[in-house]
């Protein structure tokens, strides 16, 4: 308690409770799902005879057609909120329906975050308890926290306690979030055994607990192949259903995804368009799923994985990046100088295994590949 | 299945299978027999040509098998003779060249059976193959909103024959669907079932005249009943019959895995998962906790943590998913994603095990003693015969001359057979001779040997397609790279240039994966050793150039920082690989590769780095110059300032020490190198005197061993030298006069005396270019 103590006296309770209300001041910059997408979420509801968990808005069955997507009798279109395999979507929302909780686990950009966020929504109707997980984040986060005015006026009682999104959905039966659970100190994150398994929160200041309603239960995100994180304890482990969010499938899937963010970013810092970009943006991505899967995309040679993630996400920065060169220093046109360097700097993390990593690949698979001499070139320019 | 039988009791079993097996089927209840097993159909005279009728313990047909045995009924088949199948089989390749399909093996997951009046019939159309023809069962499942077949066999009838009141309904079911089917496809492209219905159909009416109508029980793929029900006349199913190619088979019992059942491993007629439905048909109840057990009990034997809480909430969860999926009971699927999320943190890895182990298996089959003997003893026996090669057990050598076609082809087939685990001979060292083309064998064929063979019985039906399959097992199951060089080099010499291409890809792939560098520099001699073995016996070796090259280019981008942070021992066994590598590349380069890239020039790019790196251990270094020198990259100018770097003064001792047994050590040549070049020899001369005291004693074992690897004479030479003092060395006016037992100027005439004589030795062109540098070498010496 000692290391929160002086956390609390930085951040006073009442930070964690509930977000203020945007309604009223004008438009909100992103409505929550809930909002969002409210009419589905009724439509769904009207059309919805399955059987419901004590205190689900919708059945299991319905929240998976919320998230996939899908066309009700009426003639009610619900728009895919996911795009990627069924499955997984269906042992996400079992998972909830059990009293195990559920961990999305995935490299950055492949909606982790969306998913609980839409889960949450339409399990329970509210997706705002959520605990965000940082280095910092203390035990009152996901405890509770005191109001100290209350407390040193009228001493401990339950009105001077500042309740945690996770205390008030216990007592709730509502499904509460935790973001980037891996970044939250590890005896910070040992707080959630005892809710996880006993379903209770003890208050020992006031000998009084907080018993979790049916209907409770708690998704978590976190980040597989991300350095400098808080490995979760093996007792913590398994309380949860983990469940790993893929990248995207195919190279067009990825290609068209990276293409549309390039392009919407690129708007809002009023790049000039690229024309013929799309072809070194799939080259990048291309480069990127090689290196990440550990082989060629012709299945016909392995190559050594980097020590860096190489998301989608990366993708696009490189793109991005490259897209501005071509336009302030270059012709505006994409081409391979631009976004060499960019590649270079995202695979090489650790400069001795992954440059080795990376001359490999350029000598075993860019050097003979066709029509690639121009960007090879242009890599071992930068790779020096 | 056995329930459809009691209920039946019919007075004759049909099996959908070779007639020629019916001699056969008391076997199945023989003691030693244990499923899965397999009856192999081959021709006689060409053992190669053979198809398989895979058997579990779950398969209809097994089942059917055993009842009738167990009940003294007769079981026959009464699918289409194998000589007939064969023969069609010859046929196809003959015409289209397409030699893939392993026969008529196809409706064997499950089976299905009318009879004339009172029938019974259970199941499952076959399998397709090679995706030509329609799957009747993906058909049907799509049609019912199912994505797989196999889920859809699942629900439909295993999770509902049990304890329902009778069993013929899901039979009946399924006639009715696969009827429906064959209305809207035809034949679906299964053009030689109508061939084999004919006379299936001669078959049960036959067996129906033997003992009346409604005895009788036909067991075969869904698919047929639509077509056995179908009344059609004798003389138009025998009109069908007429003609048939033929040709003389034989069959026997072969022992089967759960592995090959699986259609992952190509045979057409598999299942995804034997060892799902071998639990099921096993297990006495609760299929899934008894699952999810087996599942947690391989889990902790690979030392991950699996509680039995884990067991629980996975059983749980997998209930929950086939609620939500609206399945009767959780099939493969649900439990598959229930054991990804609980059991395996959401990882495939450990997943894959479990289907590795589990799903699939590793169940080995049996047969008894007394079943046939296989098609490899008998094609064994062919080319012993052929080849006039004896099988004797007294031991005898034998040598062979590769040059000969006879003696070659004996080469192969030991080598074929080693690779096989028979180890008929053992290779010995030739006598007087060291040609390549002369090989030297001890045979001797011990009893068990055939044991051995018939054990070999599984990886094919002849000697090469069995020793191409297990190389290829053995190549993906090799722990290190070497080893899949090694299996390469014998594949050369067994003559299979058909798994050749494979321990290619493994091997490429290992290279790919392998970060030590001194791993690839080892298994690089090798390759590069079975490419030019493998030029002397014509054989395609492109594939192999391009992995050897492949191999340097990797080695090449590796070795400068593997070299970096070396301690004396790892300093030592790194120069052995640069070294080996440096002879590999010379030797590869010669050869002609599919991508011409100038490989040698690289390497010297790579030795420059080498020799330039000062983290670079002091031995690598040296020996990085000296292979630069002697190729000739380097002049000695060049060399004498590099070696003035690594002897300055700002060296450690021990490291200088060690570059000069980098540079100069390894026996020949690096003696006279001292001798001849002063320049060098001063140098060392200067920084010996100028090595500290206390320093000296650490280096002096280095130099012991560098110089006393040295020939007497080199010795002397330098010790007479170097006592001659550094004074000697101002003749830099002169030529080098003054060195004992030269003349000032080097004798031309003399020298050219000797010129036809080296030029013999050493051969004309093309080596000719190579006389013209060693004669310069020699010139030079004189100056």
């Amino acid at each position: 308690m000692s290391v929160t103590a002086d956390n609390t006296s930085a951040a006073p309770g009442g930070t964690h409770s509930a977000p203020a209300d945007a309604a009223g001041t004008g438009e909100p910059l992103r409505p929550h799902a809930e909002d969002a997408f409210a009419d589905e979420l009724t439509a769904l509801a009207a059309h919805d005879d399955r059987p419901r968990p004590p205190r689900w808005k919708l059945s299991p069955w319905a929240v998976a057609t919320y998230l996939l997507g899908g066309t009700l009798p009426d003639g009610t279109v619900i728009t895919p909120k996911y795009v990627g395999p069924r499955r997984i979507v269906e042992v996400a929302v079992t998972t909830l329906a059990t009293d195990r909780a559920l961990l999305l686990l995935g490299v950055p950009g492949t909606a982790k975050t969306w998913v609980s966020e839409h889960l949450a929504a339409a399990v329970s109707g509210d997706s705002t308890l959520l605990v965000q997980g940082t280095a910092g984040t203390p035990e009152e986060a996901i405890r509770y926290g005191w109001n100290y005015a209350q407390l040193l006026a009228n001493g401990p009682s339950r009105t001077a306690l500042v309740p945690s999104p996770v205390m008030r959905a216990m007592a709730e039966g509502m499904t509460a979030r935790v973001e980037e659970l891996t970044r939250i100190p590890a005896d910070v994150q040992d707080t959630l055994i005892t809710i996880l398994s006993e379903k209770t929160l003890p208050i020992p200041e006031l000998g009084q607990e907080v018993q979790a309603v049916r209907g409770f239960n708690l998704i978590a995100t976190a980040n597989d192949r991300d350095r400098g994180v808080n490995e979760l304890s093996s007792a913590l482990r398994r309380r949860f259903n983990t469940v790993v969010l893929p990248l995207p499938a195919s190279v067009e899937a990825e290609v068209d995804i990276v293409a549309r963010r390039v392009d919407q970013i690129g708007r809002s810092l009023d790049l000039p368009a690229a024309p013929d970009g799309i072809d070194e943006i799939r080259r990048v991505v291309t480069v990127f799923r090689e290196l990440r899967d550990g082989i060629t995309a012709d299945g016909r040679t392995k190559v050594k994985s980097p020590s860096g993630t190489l998301s989608t996400a990366e993708a696009i920065s490189v793109v991005t990046g490259g897209l501005a060169l071509a336009a302030h220093f270059g012709d505006g046109v994409l081409r391979p100088g631009d976004v060499a360097a960019g590649i270079l700097g995202a695979v090489v993390r650790d400069p001795a295994a992954d440059r080795v990593v990376w001359q490999e690949y350029l000598e075993a698979v860019v050097r003979e590949r066709e029509g690639w001499t121009d960007f090879y070139r242009a890599c071992r320019d930068v790779s020096g | 299945m056995r329930a459809a039988l009691e209920a039946a009791r019919p007075r004759v079993v049909l099996i959908e299978g070779p007639p020629e097996a019916d001699a056969l089927v008391p076997l199945a209840a023989d003691e030693g027999m244990r499923p899965p097993v397999a009856l192999l159909a081959h021709a006689v005279d060409e053992p190669g040509r053979s198809a398989f009728w895979p058997l579990a313990e779950f398969s209809p047909e097994w089942a059917a098998i055993h009842w009738a045995l167990d009940h003294g009924v007769p079981a026959r088949f009464i699918d289409l003779p194998a000589a007939h199948t064969l023969a069609w089989e010859k046929e196809k390749e003959e015409t289209s060249g397409d030699s893939d399909d392993t026969g008529d093996s196809d409706d064997t997951g499950g089976s299905d059976g009318t009879g004339e009046g009172d029938a019974e019939g259970d199941q499952d159309g076959g399998a397709p193959h090679a995706g030509v023809r329609i799957d009747p069962l993906r058909a049907l499942a799509g049609a019912a909103g199912y994505d797989d077949p196999e889920r859809w066999w699942e629900d439909v009838v295993e999770h509902r024959g049990v304890g329902d009141g009778d069993p013929f309904a899901p039979f009946a079911a399924l006639e009715e669907a696969m009827g429906a089917l064959r209305e809207t496809y035809g034949d679906g492209g299964h053009e030689r079932d109508a061939v084999r219905e004919a006379y299936m159909r001669l078959q049960v009416r036959a067996a129906g005249r033997e003992v009346g109508d409604d005895g009788v029980a036909v067991v075969c793929g869904a698919w047929h009943v639509p077509a056995l029900r179908r009344r059609a006349s004798v003389a138009a199913d025998r009109a069908l019959l007429k003609g048939l190619p033929k040709v003389k088979a034989d069959l026997t019992w072969v022992p089967w895995t759960h592995r090959r059942l699986a259609r992952a491993s190509g045979y057409g007629a598999g299942i995804d998962s034997p060892g799902w439905y071998a639990h099921l048909f096993g297990a006495p109840d609760r299929p899934v906790e008894r699952w999810m057990t087996k599942v947690a009990g391989l889990l902790r034997e690979e030392d991950r943590l699996v509680s039995s809480a884990h067991v629980i909430e996975a059983v749980r969860l997998a209930e929950a998913l086939a609620v939500l999926r609206g399945r009767p009971l959780p099939g493969l699927g649900e439990t598959t994603d229930a054991v990804r999320a609980v059991m395996c943190d959401g990882s495939d890895v450990p997943l894959a095990l479990v289907r590795d182990r589990l799903v699939v298996g590793d169940v080995l089959g049996e047969v008894p003693a007394s079943a046939p003997a296989v098609p490899l003893q008998r094609d064994l026996d062919r080319q012993q015969r052929r080849l006039r090669f004896k099988p004797e057990a007294r031991e005898r050598e034998v040598e062979l001359d590769l040059r000969k076609e006879t003696d070659a082809e004996r080469s192969r087939l030991l080598h074929r057979l080693g690779l096989l685990g028979v180890a008929w001979g053992e290779r010995t060292v030739s006598r007087g001779s060291t040609g390549t083309f002369r090989e030297t064998w001890r045979l001797r064929w011990e009893p068990e040997l055939s044991v051995r063979v018939a054990e070999a019985g599984v990886w094919g039906t002849t000697v090469l397609a069995a020793a191409t399959a297990r190389a290829e097992a053995d190549a993906l199951a090799a722990p290190d790279l070497a080893e899949v060089t090694g299996l390469a080099e014998r594949c050369l010499l067994a003559g299979l240039s058909d798994a050749l291409p494979a321990v290619m890809r493994v091997l490429a792939d290992r290279a790919a994966l392998d970060t030590d560098v001194g791993h690839l520099a080892q298994a690089l001699p090798a390759l590069v050793r079975s490419l030019r073995y493998g030029d002397v016996r014509g054989t395609d070796t492109a594939a192999l150039a391009e992995v050897a090259a492949g191999l340097a280019e990797r080695v090449f981008v590796g070795l400068p920082p593997a070299c970096a942070g070396l301690d004396a021992d790892a300093a030592e066994e790194m120069r052995r690989h640069v070294d080996a590598v440096h002879g590999a590349v010379g030797l590869l380069d010669d050869s002609p590769a599919p991508h011409p890239t100038d490989l040698r020039g690289r390497w010297r790019g790579v030795l420059r780095v080498l020799s330039g790196r000062d983290s670079v251990p002091g031995g690598i270094r040296g020996r990085a110059v000296r292979l630069l020198l002697d190729g000739g990259d380097v002049d000695a100018g060049e060399a004498a300032r590099l070696m003035g770097l690594a002897l300055s003064v700002g060296t450690p001792p021990a490291d200088a020490a060690a570059w000069i047994e980098g540079f100069v050590g390894g026996g020949a040549g690096g003696g006279m190198l001292l001798v001849h070049d002063e320049r060098l020899l001063a140098l060392v001369d200067g920084w010996l005197t100028g090595v500290p005291v206390e320093a000296f004693t650490d280096v002096l074992p280095l130099l012991r061993r560098t110089f006393s690897a040295y020939e007497p004479g080199v010795r002397r030479t330098l010790g007479e030298l170097v006592r001659r003092g550094p004074g000697e060395r101002a003749g830099v006016t002169g030529t080098g006069a003054g060195i004992a037992g030269f003349a000032a100027e080097p004798d031309t005439a003399r020298a050219a005396a000797v010129l036809p004589v080296v030029r013999l030795l050493l051969g004309t062109d093309p080596e000719g270019k190579e006389a013209e540098r060693q004669r310069d070498g020699l010139a030079g010496v004189g100056r």
